[in-house]
């Protein structure tokens, strides 16, 4: 019988991965992209998974998101193993439980931000009716509320990463994976983004996981930084700054 | 995702390449309407010959003889049915009670004599034979000079074009049908002919008539008794004909035509009122023929067993129009494979197109994946723009294809008319081919979008987010 601290442990585990390998096969030679990764991350908090490039940050995130399979070892979410889902399951789970915020934003250049914002609703069935204002209402939420029928080029790069955030906020995700977030943007539009982001995890509690090779960005907004190269995890930390800034501890 | 939304954005995906998406649509709509070009006409000229048929009257017309002739149509017909001797005679009251059978539209004596027709006193010899009045729609007076009989007892005559030409002396070329009905008519319409013929009378024996033939009774009771007198007739030329609107008679064809009920009145002496003038009780004339007109081909076959029934020899030829039908059937399946063809090309620019989408939008499908569309939203997508290319390729094909067949019924009347033929509708297209045609269109694009929609779904989103 599992005693009462380990229980309330046990419920606040939102993501857990063990020896979670994803390997590829590049010609002759084996490349270990994410290679026996453990850890756990409890729900709501603000991760931020650092490393070189080639160092398996994004491969990580890509089998957090289930856009991607493990080689082996298990990705359990809120208590469900990804790698037994099904890919219409998969789907559904990227759908409604994760949220992804890309660094060269992936916007649909063809559609205007409402529509862009709309699309994750359209794959929910969500009535017509309900759509727009559900999705003006996201854009209102990042500042965006005047350019509904642009389309992403004629927007800067901060607007479309804004429309991105909102995106991703549409279906009321429990998490929101960033992938170098800023890597396409000034400091100061940076900085905006990174407020959003932090806005949502301490107002909606949601749980962010972001991929960064920055380590001040991190510093800046992360609870916990976790270390990577060469697909092993080397460092998995809480962050003293954060922490000092925050004075303590999450709320 | 909801049917509406696949469809919304398969339009606006399609609107996005409108270039490349409207040429490939254009070879859909090319290839629907060769299919529904070559089957219209296929329809068409089916419609043609079946009207053709049905004017000639050969398809809803039964033969009726008398078993007396002893020669039936075929041998069933001789071993089966009641001997000849007993057999029923094919006489007024017996064409009666065969016009009074369901379906039947008339039933008329078959009337035909030789006879010498003399015109501006040269004597010709020629068959004559009576036509009903119902003639008068038979395909074979189409490019008839003059006109069909005033009424059913009037004095006149329509003149074959070569019995025409032989009262003109005029004789085409080495058998070529180089004379025309207009140049041949001009001179004899209105003309007077004298015909002299043999009249059977119920003119006792013992009429003593000089130029009279006179059959006795042999004082049995049993035997017929009537005479035969040489009479003239003047008949007036009201019309001359190209067609031959007796052509089912081979060797008995008549070139001179008179009304029926004209030619009965006279009471011309038929072969047949020899052969059955030791048997006739009570000496009224009988028939050779009866012709039976049914209501339609397809009433032919119980109203000729009813006659059948009655004790008389029948003939139809119904199954003609069966192997018509069959020849149609299969013409048009060739029509429509060669049509098919088309579209079967055209099919393959639609798999072309959407293969090229696939690797133009590679990233979008990569970004669909990744905010939650399922491989069957990406599949129903492309399977949606596949649909919707054939949707408008079926319906702008329908129309160019009606176009087409317009252009060339047009172009064929035009020719018919240099000829002198009437004109004629050769091309014809149904409401089930309008439907049938942009459904199969919908089909095969849909089809064609199987390939390229399974592929555009199996497509790894990690790989389509890292092409750029």
């Amino acid at each position: 019988m599992p005693g009462p601290g380990e229980s309330s442990l046990k419920a606040s585990i939102a993501i857990r991965t063990e020896n979670l390998c994803r390997h590829y096969s590049m010609g002759e030679a084996l490349i270990r992209a994410v290679d026996g990764i453990s850890l756990q991350i409890t729900s709501g908090e603000f991760v931020a998974l650092l490393g070189t490039s080639g160092s398996g940050k994004s491969s990580l995130l890509n089998l957090i998101a289930g856009l991607d399979r493990p080689t082996s070892g298990t990705v359990v979410v809120q208590e469900s193993d990804l790698a037994g889902l099904s890919r219409e399951e998969l789907a559904k789970y990227r759908l409604h439980t994760v949220g992804m915020v890309f660094q060269s934003f992936n916007l649909i250049p063809s559609m205007t931000l409402l529509e862009n914002v709309e699309l994750p609703l359209r794959f929910a069935e969500v009535d017509r009716g309900k759509r727009e204002g559900l999705a003006k209402q996201a854009l209102d939420r990042v500042g965006l509320s005047a350019r509904l029928r642009h389309r992403p080029t004629e927007l800067s790069g901060g607007e479309q990463q804004r429309a991105s955030l909102a995106r991703a906020l549409i279906n009321q995700p429990r998490f929101l994976l960033a992938d170098e977030p800023t890597g396409n943007l000034d400091s100061q539009t940076g900085t905006e983004i990174m407020n959003f982001i932090r806005e949502f995890n301490e107002s909606l509690g949601m749980t962010i996981i972001m991929v960064t090779h920055e380590r001040t960005l991190a510093e800046r907004y992360a609870s916990r930084m976790i270390f990577l190269a060469d697909g092993k995890l080397i460092g998995d930390q809480s962050n003293a700054v954060f922490a000092a800034q925050t004075g303590g501890g999450r709320p | 995702m909801k049917t509406y939304d696949v469809a919304e954005l398969a339009v606006r995906n399609l609107r996005e390449s409108i270039l490349r998406n409207s040429l490939t649509t254009v070879g859909i709509s090319v290839g629907v309407a060769s299919l529904v070009a070559m089957l219209s006409l296929g329809i068409g000229l089916q419609q043609l010959a079946g009207r053709r048929l049905q004017k000639s009257g050969l398809f809803d017309t039964v033969v009726v003889t008398s078993r007396r002739d002893l020669h039936g149509f075929n041998r069933d017909q001789e071993e089966n049915g009641p001997a000849p001797a007993e057999s029923p005679v094919l006489n007024e009251p017996a064409r009666q009670t065969i016009a009074q059978l369901p379906n039947v539209l008339e039933a008329y004596p078959d009337i035909r004599f030789i006879s010498e027709l003399r015109y501006e006193d040269k004597p010709y010899l020629t068959m004559m034979a009576g036509l009903p009045f119902s003639a008068r729609d038979n395909d074979a007076f189409d490019g008839m000079q003059g006109n069909f009989f005033s009424s059913e007892t009037a004095s006149e005559v329509i003149l074959q074009k070569s019995f025409a030409a032989q009262l003109l002396g005029r004789t085409p070329r080495n058998g070529s049908d180089d004379l025309s009905v207009a140049e041949l008519a001009k001179p004899l319409l209105g003309k007077q002919l004298t015909m002299r013929y043999a009249e059977r009378t119920a003119t006792p024996a013992t009429d003593t008539a000089t130029n009279a033939l006179s059959v006795t009774p042999d004082g049995s009771g049993n035997s017929a008794a009537y005479s035969v007198v040489s009479r003239e007739a003047t008949l007036k030329i009201v019309g001359v004909c190209d067609l031959d609107p007796d052509s089912m008679r081979g060797q008995a064809r008549a070139r001179v035509f008179l009304p029926l009920q004209l030619a009965q009145n006279l009471h011309v002496m038929q072969p047949s009122d020899l052969r059955d003038t030791a048997n006739l009780a009570n000496g009224a004339p009988a028939y050779a023929t009866v012709e039976v007109h049914v209501k339609s081909p397809t009433q032919v076959q119980p109203v000729e067993d009813a006659i059948k029934k009655m004790g008389f020899n029948t003939f139809s030829i119904v199954d003609a129009t069966r192997s018509l039908r069959q020849f149609f059937a299969v013409l048009d399946l060739f029509l429509g494979i060669f049509g098919s063809l088309a579209l079967a090309v055209a099919s393959i620019g639609i798999i072309n197109t959407l293969v090229m989408a696939i690797l133009e939008r590679r990233r979008e499908i990569g970004i669909m994946k990744a905010i939650g569309a399922s491989d069957g939203d990406v599949k129903g997508l492309f399977f949606a723009e596949a649909g919707v290319m054939g949707v408008f390729g079926g319906f702008v094909g329908v129309a160019l294809g009606w176009a087409i067949g317009r252009v060339i019924n047009l172009g064929t009347n035009v020719y018919l008319k240099r000829q002198h033929f009437p004109p004629e509708q050769i091309w014809f297209v149904p409401w089930w081919l309008v439907l049938g045609a942009i459904a199969f269109a919908i089909v095969v694009s849909l089809l064609s979008g199987l390939y390229p929609a399974s592929r555009a779904a199996r497509l790894d989103p990690v790989q389509a987010l890292r092409y750029e």
